[in-house]
């Protein structure tokens, strides 16, 4: 990844790279990602940190020592550690032995999962689990495949079998204007919840859009395009209408 | 009161609130909302250390609990001690008269003990052992300095008025400034500790482990104020650096923090007290950066230290959390006052979640041994200086939409809403 702010044109990168890789196009250095092997060769030797391999490895010991750098914090505040990504659910066995190691510890544990995986992957972790924050972003499986690549049909059939478990489990609905914040898709939505068992909180929160300043950092093209984030006037009226439908929500969170 | 303060807004005198176990969260999460109107205060203080401090001082215990703290940070027992801070002490100072042999490079003059050349510092043990030589040797003429200002302030400089109101001075009889009070302590501010251990790291690192740089080539450096961009960056950015809870760094500011304790603490005074540490600047940073050339630590000649026990601006890259764990190593009890500043952007203390999270953090300091907090809300000045400058502003953290991340790594236009909507938020 690349953080242009921080660069200060020393050349460096480009001319320890290994495999030539890097260039100047305009006022940049841009990496052309179909020649580089990630080797970091660049990220060491860029003093300024304009140039960083986005994740690393952890050790089970060594994450857990991070996350237990903060236990006064969790401890006052009756806080805990949220799994969150990516989606955490992509690595099931990594994600048990850490929420067991975090059971061990007697924190509270968290899972912040978009509902797309395995229902093999759910009851691997869910009996470590002390809240599940769980992503709806559309009923309509259409748009629901236009907007995220895929069908929602494994997402909502979980998020049915998850509500009856009994777990305590949060929804979370991002308010995206002009992408779900219809009143078609909201009052889809709120059937929906409506129909879950155990009566779920349930959380808007506003779209933002950082993420459209952080694509071109990793040389992509930020498909969604510009969408103006959600003000409090549509998040308003996202709550109110919802309430209107029946369902109490909660912004933020 | 908080009313009174919200409403007054007065700068001077200026407004704290002492916060016990005792006191309800609600207690500090009212102080929260005013402190999110952003003029720095009330400033958060943990009764129960600053009693814990005074009571090692040797005071008795109902004296303790009827002090508190004054001025900036410092403790006393109020009514009945002369407690003075007698001047500041610029720490990282001495680790550049280390490194020239005791002469001040800045001036030519030979001011400190010749603890021998850098480059005959063989190890990091040898130029500590060095550093803590000149630190001895700086505190014996403070003290002596200082103890002839004591008899001429009891000579010259009587305050029969103070005197009638500070206990002990009639039963006594002997004025204020000459010893009257029940306790008489001489507090000394140590400056720069986050500044000291950055300097020390970085030669650590660089020059004793990694030998990535030698202790010509980094004299140099400091000599030339950094014509080479990059070896600043090294510096500054592979360095472990105070604030990040990063033991490497942390072990160096404790041991800084003991040693120059052990120059300090206890050693009597001549008003038959003794002298203490505190860790506070006021804004002598300022000055004391002003008075040193280039350092190891990446900072340019000139430029201010790091103020209080606050890590160097920039460098504490982990967030708030990593922060208090980092000063919270230091033994706050055995000094009488440290000072913490934290910032934050309006927008994280915007909603009641953000007040709660401000009142868990400041529990949670306290619960570690803090004795101090005050939070400074960023305005949009210094967003804009963030702007120009992201290797200077690397810590800020603001808050989008629900969302926090770091300032200087958005993208240029979303960094220019958020000053816009930052200055729309001042008051």
């Amino acid at each position: 990844m690349l953080l242009p702010n921080r660069c200060v044109d020393c050349a460096a990168c480009a001319a320890t790279c290994p495999h030539g890789a890097i260039r100047k196009l305009g006022d940049h250095w841009v990496t052309d990602r179909g020649i580089c092997r990630v080797c970091g060769d660049c990220v060491a030797v860029c003093y300024a940190d304009g140039r960083q391999i986005v994740g690393r490895e952890y050790s089970l010991d060594e994450l857990m020592e991070t996350i237990m750098s903060d236990e006064a914090f969790y401890t006052q505040s009756g806080g805990g550690v949220t799994f969150s990504g990516g989606e955490p659910l992509a690595h099931p066995e990594a994600l048990k032995a850490l929420l067991q190691a975090c059971k061990a510890r007697g924190y509270h544990s968290a899972l912040d999962t978009c509902g797309h995986a395995p229902w093999s992957a759910f009851e691997e972790v869910l009996p470590l689990l002390d809240l599940v924050l769980y992503d709806l972003k559309l009923l309509d499986p259409e748009k629901h495949r236009q907007y995220t690549g895929v069908s929602n049909e494994l997402i909502l059939a979980n998020l049915e079998k998850l509500a009856r478990t009994g777990k305590e489990l949060w929804l979370r609905i991002p308010i995206i204007p002009g992408v779900n914040d219809s009143p078609d898709d909201l009052a889809a939505s709120a059937a929906f919840i409506r129909g879950l068992e155990g009566n779920p909180r349930v959380f808007i929160l506003p779209y933002h859009d950082v993420a459209s300043s952080k694509y071109p950092n990793i040389g992509a093209d930020h498909r969604l395009g510009k969408i103006a984030p959600a003000d409090q006037d549509a998040m308003d009226r996202a709550a109110a209408y919802f309430l209107e439908l029946g369902l109490p929500v909660q912004q933020g969170g | 009161m908080l009313d009174v303060i919200q409403e007054m807004r007065l700068l001077q005198p200026s407004t704290s609130i002492q916060v016990s176990v005792q006191n309800p969260d609600s207690f500090i999460k009212r102080a929260a909302k005013i402190i999110r109107t952003g003029f720095g205060q009330p400033s958060i203080f943990n009764t129960d250390v600053i009693v814990k401090e005074l009571m090692r001082q040797g005071k008795s215990l109902e004296d303790a609990r009827a002090g508190g703290s004054s001025g900036c940070v410092e403790v006393g027992a109020f009514g009945k001690e002369n407690y003075s801070l007698i001047g500041y002490f610029n720490l990282p100072k001495l680790l550049e008269l280390t490194l020239h042999d005791g002469l001040d490079p800045r001036t030519g003059k030979q001011l400190g003990l010749q603890t021998g050349r850098a480059e005959e510092l063989k190890d990091f043990e040898a130029l500590y052992a060095a550093f803590v030589k000149q630190l001895n040797y700086f505190i014996d003429i403070k003290l002596r300095g200082s103890q002839v200002i004591e008899r001429l302030y009891a000579a010259h400089m009587p305050c029969p008025f103070l005197s009638l109101l500070t206990e002990d001075c009639i039963s006594s009889g002997k004025d204020y400034h000459d010893g009257g009070a029940r306790y008489n302590t001489s507090y000394i501010q140590g400056v720069g500790l986050g500044s000291i251990t950055d300097m020390l790291s970085a030669i650590k690192t660089h020059v004793y482990e990694e030998q990535n740089l030698s202790m010509p080539q980094l004299m140099a450096a400091l000599a030339n104020n950094f014509t080479d961009e990059r070896l600043r960056l090294m510096l500054a950015n592979r360095t472990p650096r105070f604030g990040n809870d990063d033991q490497r760094a942390d072990e160096i500011a404790v041991r800084v923090f003991e040693s120059y304790w052990k120059a300090v603490d206890g050693r009597p005074n001549t008003r038959g007290g003794a002298y203490r540490i505190n860790m506070l600047p006021t804004t002598c940073h300022i000055y004391f950066g002003s008075v040193m050339l280039a350092s190891p630590d990446g900072r340019r000649s000139g430029m201010p230290l790091s103020e209080g026990i606050s890590p160097v601006q920039g460098a504490d890259r982990k967030g708030p959390t990593a922060v208090l764990k980092s000063v919270a190593k230091i033994e706050h009890w055995r000094t009488g006052g440290t000072l913490l500043n934290q910032k934050f952007t309006p927008q994280v203390l915007a909603d009641d979640t953000g007040l709660d999270s401000l009142v868990n953090l400041v529990r949670t300091y306290f619960s570690l041994g803090g004795h101090h907090i005050q939070f400074n809300v960023v305005d949009a000045e210094t967003l804009k200086e963030a702007q120009a400058d992201p290797q200077a502003h690397r810590d800020l953290i603001v808050r989008v939409a629900g969302y926090s991340d770091y300032f200087c790594d958005l993208g240029e236009s979303l960094q220019n809403e958020i000053i816009a909507r930052t200055a729309h938020e001042d008051f």
